[in-house]
Formats: C-alpha cells, sequence, structure tokens
C-alpha cells in the first residue's frame, strides 16, 4: 500500500484532518492533525485510524502503523516550542 | 468461550501480574523493534513486569486483540486494563504520565 493511499482514506474518513503519512514495505507511520481527536483518549484516537485499515492489518498488508494523533490546538501548541 | 485455555492463560497472565506486555520474543530476546521499543521503556521504569511472548502460537495474538480491540503488538496492560501499543507508551513515557501510571498501580498493589 502506498502511503498516500493510507493518507487518503484517513483524510477522507475524518473530514477536515491533514494525514502526513511515510513508509514503506508495509511498515509506516503517520502523522495525523484532526478535530475528530478532540475530547478523545489516546486509545480512542488510535482505534478512530487503526478500525480504518483492518482488513490490511490483519492480512499484514500493514504490518506496523506507528501513530501520533493530535488535535488542531495541540499542533498549534507543538509548533510553538 | 470460557473454557478456551488461551483466553483462560491471558486472562492468568493479567491476574497475576501489574504490568503485562505481550510482545514479539521474550524480555531478553525481543524479535520485533516495536516490542524492544516497549520493552525498554518498562525497563527504564524500574518496576516488575511480565512479558508474554505472542510469537509460539498464532492464536495467542487473535483471542489477545479480541480482549483488548487493539490490532497490533505489543499490548501493554497495567493492573490488567489495556494502556496502549508502543507509540502510546512511548508517548506516555515522554511526558511523565506513564511513571505516574506505573508508580499508582505499584501503590495500590
Amino acid at each position: 500500500m502506498e502511503p498516500i493511499e493510507i493518507a487518503r482514506r484517513i483524510e477522507k474518513a475524518l473530514p477536515g484532518a491533514v494525514a502526513d503519512v511515510k513508509g514503506a514495505d508495509n511498515h509506516y507511520s503517520a502523522r495525523i492533525v484532526s478535530e475528530r481527536f478532540a475530547g478523545k483518549t489516546r486509545i480512542e484516537q488510535h482505534r478512530m485510524i487503526y478500525d480504518l485499515f483492518r482488513e490490511e492489518m490483519a492480512s499484514q498488508e500493514i504490518h506496523a502503523l506507528a501513530l501520533k494523533t493530535l488535535t488542531p490546538a495541540q499542533a498549534a501548541d507543538e509548533s510553538n516550542r | 468461550m470460557a473454557d478456551d485455555p488461551i483466553l483462560t492463560s491471558i486472562k492468568k497472565a493479567l491476574e497475576d501480574n501489574t504490568i503485562v506486555l505481550f510482545c514479539k520474543g521474550t524480555k531478553e530476546e525481543p524479535r520485533c523493534g516495536f516490542s524492544a521499543r516497549t520493552i525498554q521503556v518498562f525497563k527504564e521504569m524500574g518496576k516488575p513486569f511480565e512479558v508474554v511472548d505472542v510469537l509460539p502460537d498464532p492464536r495467542i495474538r487473535q483471542v489477545l486483540s479480541g480482549v483488548s480491540n487493539w490490532p497490533t503488538i505489543p499490548q501493554v496492560f497495567i493492573k490488567g486494563q489495556f494502556i496502549g501499543g508502543c507509540d502510546i507508551v512511548t508517548e506516555m513515557a515522554q511526558d511523565g504520565e506513564l511513571k505516574k501510571v506505573v508508580d499508582e498501580a505499584y501503590s495500590k498493589a
């Protein structure tokens, strides 16, 4: 799976999200900024993303998908550091 | 379901240990970079933790993911509660949250 496909699927499922996905050979990492993460725990945020790739993760087409999930406010904080 | 020996052994591991890491490989010989990193995080915490190797039987992983509703390995449980995978635990270690959770788990253990 191409990183761009992963990013598109995330951005489609979470309208307004910005997903930056890197990687190859079944191992990927994604940094995702979305308002939809607000008020959710990190576990819930990561589950929202993993749920989009249930089949690919089961088939090992995606072996690893490292996640960094942020709300827009957290992303702004991070860039101010 | 209650008689499934794999489910029973997972539940027993969660009951018997304050901190359990389900990993690929063992504490001494992790077989995956993400498992290795998670084990390293807990070594640095300096508190006892148990590592269960999921590799000997692929069903361990299937049953475990049913329990936690989490697709990847490693998986970390503290006092029987699912805490997260490698990314979450690494982030929690960086911002000091993990130490709090670990200390609290052991203060009431």
